[in-house]
């Protein structure tokens, strides 16, 4: 049988700061045009644009996907996972290279894509799913559904400006859930909403992928990856690095690659421009500083249980009383283990400030059971998220003599302080 | 899996055809485009669809007491009739210019994010302009009824006008959105555009009464014959069959080269917007 989507020496060139560029030369490609009018556009590009400011997001990438497979890409950022992706749903064209897709095709590089703020739930729904290539009979259908589904029953007929921003992802994503093509193309859209909705989301995506459907899917919760998918493509620089069982491609991934994004070996990590802050935050988190209990620097490694303090730097450029700051930890899997978080502090005094602050977080005792880590920083203002760092640093937790006895957990996740003791032996005594 | 359903993605270069079959495919997005812009636009107004007539009604007021009573203007029929007449469509071809150049980099994260026809984006935002043009032509109706003026078997040809103003608003509309997206200078070119363009057109006065050598030049604009046409379908004004006939052809071509010329820049909106 022929492949459902047959990927054949894709490559895509970028050039480099095309936007900033192209604005200015509107002014130098008529001067350009007035001064020479023969020499056309497209030899100027050739002689000088093309080679000097350009780079390729992905070079010569052939890969094909059987029908009724479930095939997750794995990289770090800028590997090029995503622009594949845009170039399978015919968002842009590639340079080189061809692609057959054999099925009727849907893509999801983002939920709630085209939501109008002024329309109701409603009129939304029928919005995006139209956008989303669902016919109106299709959406008439599924409607009651995708209600139910996203729980804003009363809210429907409500503009979806006045939505929390809770309502307004499980609203989108779950327009998306019901779209059922022969082929879907998911990109990191499952990292929304509340944990809860997650697990929802997660359930739903795997019916779909046992339905036979063929799904392309990529995301950075490698655990997800590994229920979902049964075989996982590493990516790197633009080209594929490994193609596997799922399983494999993370073992790959985690060994090869895992550690080369974010994590900096020092204990000042700089927050400010950090690559893993998404695009709709702006930066008000400036620093992150780890120390250990007696105020040494940390180094990215901390001993199992032992203690760490946390010091955050962040700017606040509007007066705010209502602001919380929040550490939490992943395993390299993306699977959160805990969370610290300020408005868990019951002595926490609201008033109103503005410009620099730093809070600082004092954890006696780090309860994780020795492993890499990734560490998230994140400021709520007003209870809404108003930035977010993913995977800020990396924490290596030691071994360490935690119960004094040597002896370490190897499975699960957390140390547990546990004390036990053993019942004096009943004399039997015969009476 | 159908065969029919076999896609081919690769590099495309020069100029292409028009897939009509995929537009035919996602007719219903066209649809749902046309009725948010319609929605959207007079949600949160207190007049609401009032303002589709409010332009082209205070344009006549104030056009009518100037060219009436401070500097007549000869026309067939009342000064009021005749700049309200023009004044409809032209408020329709410059509220499509301003709202079809601004359409795509106004939907940034649709071009960005998914795949659709992008060619709808300037579309439906012309589209959603002709019901206030219907609205428009609407209070026009109750102007004739007040002046007592007769209307003729003429009025058959409002349709196929309307259908002409709308090629002439698309074609430049769908041009001037795709250079947008490039060259955002596109969007203080236009505005200054419309307003020089209201000028060289006849919408205030009428072509006859421009001096030959002018007349030419004036009617190289197509929009210049569609609202001369219009005069001439509800007012009975008089009409060179040529002019229709010119700006006919050209609104045609202007249409068509704007589809093709959209098409050619569409590749690569999603990496330059």
């Amino acid at each position: 049988m022929q492949p459902a989507i047959e990927i054949k020496g894709i490559s895509k060139q970028y050039r480099l700061g095309e936007g900033a560029q192209m604005y200015a030369s509107f002014r130098e490609a008529l001067s350009g045009k007035l001064k020479n009018p023969w020499k056309t556009r497209r030899t100027e590009k050739k002689q000088s644009r093309v080679q000097k400011n350009s780079f390729w997001a992905l070079k010569d990438v052939s890969l094909n996907i059987e029908k009724g497979e479930t095939v997750a890409l794995i990289g770090s950022n800028g590997a090029g996972k995503s622009t594949l992706l845009k170039i399978i749903s015919r968002i842009t064209d590639p340079t080189e290279g061809y692609i057959k897709v054999r099925g009727r095709m849907g893509s999801l590089l983002e939920v709630g894509t085209g939501f109008h703020p002024e329309l109701t739930g409603r009129e939304n729904i029928y919005l995006n799913g139209a956008i989303l290539g669902m016919h109106k009979t299709e959406i008439d259908s599924k409607f009651d559904e995708i209600v139910s589904f996203a729980g804003i029953g009363k809210f429907l007929d409500t503009p979806v400006k006045r939505y929390s921003s809770g309502m307004y992802v499980r609203l989108a994503f779950s327009i998306a859930a019901h779209l059922e093509p022969e082929i879907l193309i998911v990109d990191e859209v499952l990292a929304v909403g509340d944990v809860a909705f997650q697990k929802k989301c997660l359930g739903k995506m795997s019916e779909a992928c046992s339905r036979a459907r063929t799904v392309v899917f990529v995301s950075h919760n490698l655990a997800a990856v590994e229920s979902l998918c049964s075989r996982g493509v590493v990516m790197h620089q633009g080209s594929v690095a490994f193609d596997g069982p799922s399983k494999e491609a993370i073992r790959f991934y985690l060994e090869n690659l895992g550690g080369d994004s974010g994590s900096s070996r020092s204990h000042v990590v700089d927050l400010a421009a950090s690559s893993g802050r998404p695009l709709k935050f702006r930066p008000h988190l400036k620093k992150l500083e780890l120390f250990d209990g007696d105020e040494r620097p940390l180094r990215g490694d901390v001993p199992a249980g032992g203690p760490l303090k946390a010091v955050i730097h962040l700017n606040l450029d509007m007066p705010c009383t209502s602001f919380d700051a929040s550490i939490a930890f992943d395993t390299l899997g993306g699977q959160r283990v805990c969370t610290a978080h300020s408005a868990y502090e019951p002595d926490r005094e609201h008033e109103e400030r503005t410009g620099e602050q730093v809070f600082t977080c004092e954890i006696p005792s780090l309860p994780l059971i020795p492993g890499e880590y990734k560490v998230h920083v994140g400021l709520d203002i007003a209870s809404g998220e108003a930035d977010w760092i993913e995977d800020a640093t990396r924490l290596t937790v030691l071994k360490s003599d935690f119960y004094g006895t040597g002896i370490l957990p190897t499975k699960g996740l957390l140390l547990l302080q546990n004390r036990w003791s053993l019942e004096y032996q009943r004399e039997e005594v015969a009476i | 899996m159908s065969a029919a359903y076999e896609l081919t993605i690769k590099p495309r270069k020069g100029w292409q055809p028009i897939d009509l079959q995929e537009l035919w495919v996602f007719r219903e997005l066209l649809g749902f485009l046309v009725w948010r812009d319609i929605k959207v636009r007079y949600k949160q107004t207190i007049l609401g669809g009032l303002w589709a007539i409010l332009q082209p009604l205070i344009g006549t007021i104030i056009f009518g007491v100037l060219f009436s009573k401070v500097a007549p203007i000869k026309t067939t029929a009342p000064y009021i009739l005749f700049v309200y007449a023009g004044l409809v469509p032209w408020t329709f071809f410059a509220n499509s210019l301003s709202m079809s150049s601004n359409s795509l980099i106004g939907s940034e994260q649709m071009i960005r994010k998914t795949y659709l026809p992008r060619v709808f984006l300037p579309l439906g935002a012309i589209l959603a302009l002709v019901l206030d043009m219907l609205i428009g032509f609407a209070l026009m109706s109750v102007l004739l009824v007040y002046y007592h003026y007769q209307v003729t078997a003429a009025l058959l040809w409002l349709p196929a006008l309307m259908l002409g103003c709308f090629f002439v608003a698309a074609g430049m509309g769908l041009t001037l959105s795709a250079l947008n997206v490039r060259y955002r200078d596109v969007k203080y070119v236009v505005p200054f555009f419309t307003q020089m363009v209201f000028f060289l057109t006849p919408v205030i006065y009428p072509l006859s009464s421009a001096p030959p050598k002018l007349k030419i030049f004036l009617a190289l604009n197509p929009m210049a014959g569609m609202i001369e046409g219009f005069r001439h379908v509800i007012l009975g004004s008089a009409i060179s069959g040529e002019l229709m006939w010119t700006s006919a052809a050209s609104a045609t071509l202007l249409f068509i080269a704007g589809l093709f010329m959209f098409h050619r820049m569409e590749r690569t909106f999603a990496d330059v917007i």
